[in-house]
């Protein structure tokens, strides 16, 4: 299926207006955060395009300057044998999306991840627990104003210099 | 004068709820009902394959729910590549999935090329050469999973007979790298040394020795009846489960899918090389179960073998060995990728191990380098696998998983 094909088909069920994204590989596409589980549902759903497995969840802080984070999801259509990437555009403060582990169940762990890393929140996910860092950790440490606690249950973190 | 040395500092102190604060339970103790108890499985434990805890609320002997706690083995991975340049970044690759280094080295050099736009005109015989030695490494990785599915099973002499072959396939790699497991081998756009001198002939010998060693591994463990009894109808994976939940490698292709990532994306020399892609057919029980998942492994060491033949036999004859081939003439001196998003995906022997990078253009650093690990999102089906079933059958469907905790945690 061609972008353009593809771009009518989120028009289906978007309310707003998505687009393509420049320089990237498989492509991505911009679409609005309040669009995402529908477009996700009708993508994995809708038999031209049957966007079945879901292979990564990507969150990305693009600093204190732009003020933004990101989540782009990875899809995999087996029978079509085509890749899209799904860009969704978040606020920096108190960042929030829908879950999409109600479509594929793969994106259960994968936005636990993203929340533990970046605290993005995700509604109505499962079972929304930190998954790699312990459950008592300060901060998110994959956002770019990280700061290191100094002691973690008076383990001393940063060596002594 | 007291010989003890004095302690100045206390650096840890002891209190009886550290474990329960730091990784809490998801289940209570006091919400169970009657029979049912909650067992916790790890994170020391010989049958998880690494530092992965398990908790198990069971019902008399059946289980019924499983969660998972991971991240004991966490080591940042992620903040690493994102504070690292493009080529720095490899030995810390390596150490994500270390019983196949050369094929986590082989993603993750594959999508730095695929970003720099020099995919495709790299020398023949650097291709051929990473081929090899990844697909030497695939039979080793498998090794270590059938070796220590056998532990689990309660047969001891497969281990013994599959470490004994892998150190062979450790030792070759180590005379080409220089180490035994964490290679560093692999370098965008080339590779650290050419092969050493009789490798070709050696890899040949090495093959010959082979292959009648794993007629002896299906005589003594695969068609073993034990063995089969044990495994055969033992979490069975639905395919739709399956792709829906992430499966990927010998777990998918288990199910009854013929998808593999050689194939399917055709990358590196692949397309010009011959080999089956083996799927699960239910041959002792159920389309998916533990032992389709041993098997296809089985097949695929087969398989690798046919590759590695054709390697070798391209690399003594079309792209042979000269005077003046320099592996690493087209290392490029300045990693610096135009500002773009990439995914790129490679067939590991776990599954679809993935790097999203995306570069800014204007440093060496990526601004974000992501890893989508399949161990991670193999194991994630675990408590759909196990669901009611015998705490025993728990630790064969963890064997089949095959995980590798370096790269769930990363």
């Amino acid at each position: 299926m061609d972008k353009e094909k593809l771009l009518g088909l989120v028009a289906e069920v978007a309310r707003e207006n998505s687009q393509w994204v420049e320089n990237s590989n498989p492509p991505v596409l911009l679409i609005s955060a309040s669009d995402l589980l529908s477009v996700s549902h009708h993508l994995w759903s809708h038999a031209s395009s049957y966007f079945d497995q879901l292979s990564c969840v990507i969150g990305l802080d693009n600093g204190l300057e732009a003020g933004t984070m990101e989540v782009i999801y990875t899809l995999y259509s087996i029978p079509f044998n085509q890749s899209l990437m799904l860009k969704v555009v978040l606020p920096r403060e108190n960042p929030e999306i829908e879950s999409v582990a109600s479509v594929w169940k793969s994106a259960n762990w994968m936005e636990r991840e993203v929340f533990d890393m970046y605290g993005i929140k995700f509604l109505n996910h499962p079972d929304l627990r930190r998954i790699l860092m312990p459950a008592d950790w300060d901060g998110f440490p994959l956002r770019k104003d990280y700061k290191e606690q100094e002691t973690y249950r008076n383990i001393k973190l940063a060596p002594e210099p | 004068m007291s010989i003890v040395p004095t302690i100045s500092k206390v650096q840890y102190q002891y209190k009886k709820d550290n474990l329960n604060l730091s990784e809490p339970n998801k289940f209570s103790v006091d919400e169970l009902h009657t029979e049912e108890m909650i067992i916790n499985l790890g994170p020391q434990h010989p049958s998880t394959h690494g530092v992965l805890r398990l908790e198990v609320l069971m019902d008399g002997e059946i289980v019924k729910e499983v969660v998972p706690h991971l991240g004991y083995l966490h080591r940042c991975f992620e903040k690493h590549g994102e504070s690292l340049p493009f080529n720095q970044v490899i030995p810390f690759v390596d150490r994500l999935d270390y019983v196949a280094a050369m094929n986590c080295e082989h993603a993750y050099v594959l999508g730095v090329e695929k970003m720099m736009g020099i995919t495709g005109t790299l020398p023949k015989r650097v291709e051929y050469i990473r081929v090899l030695v990844a697909e030497l490494n695939r039979i080793a990785s498998h090794f270590i999973a059938l070796g220590t599915y056998g532990l689990d099973m309660g047969a001891f002499t497969p281990m013994f007979w599959l470490m004994r072959d892998r150190e062979h396939i450790l030792r070759m790699l180590e005379w080409a790298s220089g180490s035994r497991l964490l290679y560093n081998y692999m370098w965008v756009g080339g590779l650290f040394y050419d092969l050493p001198i009789g490798f070709e002939e050696q890899t040949l010998e090495f093959v010959k020795y082979l292959k009648p060693k794993l007629k002896e591994l299906d005589d003594l463990l695969i068609f073993n009846k034990i063995f089969i009894e044990r495994t055969a109808n033992v979490g069975i994976l639905d395919l739709d489960l399956a792709i829906n939940a992430g499966a990927t490698g010998p777990m998918l292709r288990a199910s009854g899918l013929r998808y593999d990532l050689r194939r399917v994306d055709g990358y590196s020399v692949y397309p010009e090389l011959e080999f089956d892609i083996p799927i699960g057919k239910g041959e002792m029980g159920a389309v998916g179960d533990c032992w389709d998942r041993t098997h296809v492994r089985v097949v695929e060491i087969h398989e690798s073998i046919k590759i590695i033949e054709q390697c070798v036999e391209q690399l003594t004859n079309d792209h042979k060995r000269t005077r003046d081939f320099d592996p690493q003439a087209f290392v490029p001196k300045k990693i610096r990728p135009k500002a773009q998003d990439l995914y790129s995906r490679l067939e590991t022997p776990k599954g679809e191990l993935g790097f999203f990078f995306r570069a800014d253009g204007k440093s060496d650093i990526p601004f974000r380098c992501k890893c989508r690990s399949c161990s991670f999102s193999n194991l994630s089906l675990l408590p759909e696998m196990s669901r009611g079933v015998l705490i025993a059958d728990l630790i064969a469907i963890i064997g089949s998983i095959d995980v590798v905790m370096g790269e769930v945690d990363r």
